[in-house]
């Protein structure tokens, strides 16, 4: 297989490079950041799955060098419920993007933050819609311009932190492509973290956030997250504080009852052996 | 039908009274599933629930979900997790996961959905029988793919037809729609069931790394082998997505349609047959009208119509060949349907003029009846057919 030189070539699936994305496009940061997690966690990629939805974000399980399941738009955390509940030996990551596991997938989103299975979720969050050509999305910030909102986004914008938080996720972060060392270091606490955690990363989309909004080229929207971000992991703001810059840092980080472990002594008890096949 | 009396040494009647739902549910156990994933819905909800009952006492895996997209989607995932699984709905819920079994077609993953028809469209009558979602497990997806669809008429039917969905959705490594109706979901009869066997223990064939996963391959799930890709885009035999034209998978989903039509299992209980070696009036029926039929060929007998049945116990793929074979001896075929018309219409295509086919259908959620069925196949026997 080819090589990139990277120290986390093992974990990529470099003979299907390059990849959809555009140039300038943020998810092949967050596809180092999940790389560079399993390496320093030192997975075997036998016993990884990623499960994707459908989107620009949905086709990250092809690139990963891991087991992959590329499933149908909004559904992917639905199918890594049913796929982690049947063996539990696997670790599960599942990939979404904003619309993905927003809108199409909001029901399942909560739902699986409620339960709290252990899984790994990462919110590609660019503000749109990018293989449909730029549409606009429930996280499109109000007055963005975007396919479907010519005149300026009307819609409030869904908080996938605080949506996250509502929902009972036991661990929750915030980053962004502006930070690149800290995707793999919020990765990795997520995948040590027992329970449904939530990693959102604001990443650019230069082909159409960007140039509907004239925002630049690809460095001007890096320093657009950092001009638009506080790393400062505070809740439950008020209105007024919710027009300042969006929080980024670990909102919540706790050892809630995992359902799995909960399930495992339920079958005990009716003299079960739950995963035991 | 209900089975003869079985005693058992000391002489009292072993035979359990339960009803059609628990039947499934005790016949999925049999099969060694391992996984239910499930929404609340009438007239299905005793099939969650004997499953809630029973899996986590056997170690295996009970998940209600939030809807009947992520019960579906959940199987599938379980089932790449290694598990034997199932979900069971109705109408409204079929509907919902008609987009992932479109995506258990195509990355060839064996699961069983339980159908318990009721009438439709929409809310429809809750929770009155119907047969319209006949063409639904068929084509109600988007897109080509083989199906298997198997119907039961009694009891002991929904039993042996769960065991039967299982080893189906296995061998062929895909999702099969077990249809029923409310009334025979609900329906009590005495029969003799086995006792479970232990959970099962998993095993599945040794895969190399370059081996195909799609195709003619083997069912390997994940951590069972070396590293797989699974994608509902058009994909070859390794499992990447083929962007520039569906050929591979075209290919794919041809070789599993004809596969079907071969499996000796699939030709030997395909269809049931009652009284038809010497029928003028053969009744093509299946489910809860089935059974009506049976009695409603006794009937014409004893009336002097010289009438049989064929029960299509697998209703996908359709019985073409059994069909001609039919028409060939019997002018007049009957088709009763708790729909306005919708297995009437392989059945017309199959017989090409052979003999004259006549559609009696009711979708107001009340059953034919058998005296319904003897009377319409009176009044038109040697009348006009289309």
């Amino acid at each position: 297989m080819p090589k990139l030189g990277l120290d986390i070539d093992q974990y990529l699936r470099t003979e299907v490079l390059p990849t959809v994305w555009c140039p300038g496009c943020g998810n092949g940061n967050i596809v180092e950041g999940i790389g560079t997690a399993f390496q320093r966690i030192g997975l075997d990629p036998e016993k990884v799955v990623v499960v994707g939805g459908i989107g620009c974000s949905g086709r990250t399980p092809f690139y990963v060098r891991t087991n992959a399941m590329h499933t149908t738009h909004g559904r992917a955390l639905a199918y890594a419920t049913g796929l982690k509940m049947a063996n539990p030996e696997l670790t599960v990551v599942v990939t979404m993007g904003d619309g993905d596991a927003l809108a199409i997938g909001g029901n399942h989103f909560i739902h699986a933050a409620r339960r709290n299975v252990d899984l790994t979720a990462i919110v590609y969050n660019n503000g749109i819609y990018g293989m449909t050509g730029g549409q606009g999305a429930p996280t499109t910030p109000v007055g963005s311009r975007t396919t479907t909102s010519l005149l300026g986004a009307v819609e409030r914008t869904f908080d996938t932190v605080e949506l996250a938080l509502a929902a009972g996720a036991s661990y929750v972060a915030r980053t962004t492509t502006f930070d690149m060392q800290e995707i793999p270091l919020r990765i990795e606490e997520a995948l040590r973290h027992k329970g449904f955690s939530l990693v959102e990363v604001l990443t650019q989309c230069p082909t159409y956030y960007g140039r509907l909004n004239r925002i630049g080229d690809p460095s001007d929207m890096l320093i657009w997250e950092r001009d638009h971000t506080a790393d400062e992991p505070v809740t439950l703001l008020s209105r007024e504080e919710m027009v300042g810059p969006l929080r980024t840092g670990v909102f919540r980080n706790e050892e809630d009852p995992e359902y799995i472990e909960v399930y495992r002594e339920m079958c005990a008890a009716q003299g079960g052996s739950y995963a035991a096949g | 039908m209900a089975t003869a009396t079985k005693t058992s040494t000391n002489g009292k009647d072993t035979r359990r009274l339960i009803m059609g739902n628990e039947a499934v549910a005790l016949g999925a156990i049999a099969a060694g599933c391992d996984f239910y994933a499930g929404y609340p819905i009438t007239p299905a909800t005793e099939i969650l629930e004997e499953m809630a009952r029973v899996l986590p006492r056997r170690g295996g895996v009970f998940l209600q979900m939030e809807d009947e997209l992520s019960a579906m989607a959940a199987i599938i995932g379980a089932a790449w997790g290694g598990a034997t699984a199932m979900t069971a709905t109705s109408g409204p819920g079929f509907s919902l996961m008609q987009e992932n079994l479109g995506y258990a077609a195509i990355t060839q993953t064996p699961c069983v959905i339980v159908d318990s028809q009721r009438g439709g469209p929409s809310t429809g009558l809750p929770t009155l029988p119907s047969q319209g979602d006949a063409m639904q497990a068929r084509f109600g997806t988007h897109g080509d793919r083989p199906a298997l669809v198997i119907t039961a008429s009694s009891v002991k039917g929904c039993y042996d037809a769960t065991v039967l969905s299982f080893k189906l959705a296995k061998r062929h490594r895909m999702p099969v729609v077990l249809l029923l109706d409310a009334v025979i979901s609900h329906m009590r009869e005495p029969v003799e069931i086995p006792p479970p066997p232990p959970p099962p223990v998993r095993s599945f064939p040794k895969l190399a790394e370059g081996d195909p996963r799609f195709g003619d391959a083997p069912f390997v799930p994940f951590g069972y082998g070396p590293i797989t890709v699974v994608t509902g885009l058009s994909h070859g035999g390794d499992g990447l997505a083929e962007t520039r034209g569906g050929v591979q998978t075209e290919a794919m989903i041809i070789n599993s349609i004809s596969k079907l039509d071969q499996d000796p299992e699939i030709r030997a209980e395909w269809t049931g047959d009652y009284r038809l070696d010497d029928a003028e009036v053969a009744i093509v029926a299946y489910g809860i009208t089935a059974r009506a039929a049976r009695e409603a060929v006794d009937q014409l007998r004893e009336r002097g119509v010289a009438a049989g049945l064929l029960d299509l116990r697998i209703l996908w793929p359709f019985a073409e060949e059994r069909l001609r074979e039919v028409a060939a001896k019997s002018k007049t075929i009957v088709v009763p349907e708790l729909n306005l018309g919708q297995m009437v219409m392989p059945v017309r295509a199959a017989v090409e003029g052979a003999a004259k086919v006549h559609q009696l259908n009711r979708a107001d959620g009340t059953l034919l009846t058998p005296e319904d069925i003897a009377a319409f196949a009176i009044s038109v026997q040697g009348g006009q057919g289309a």
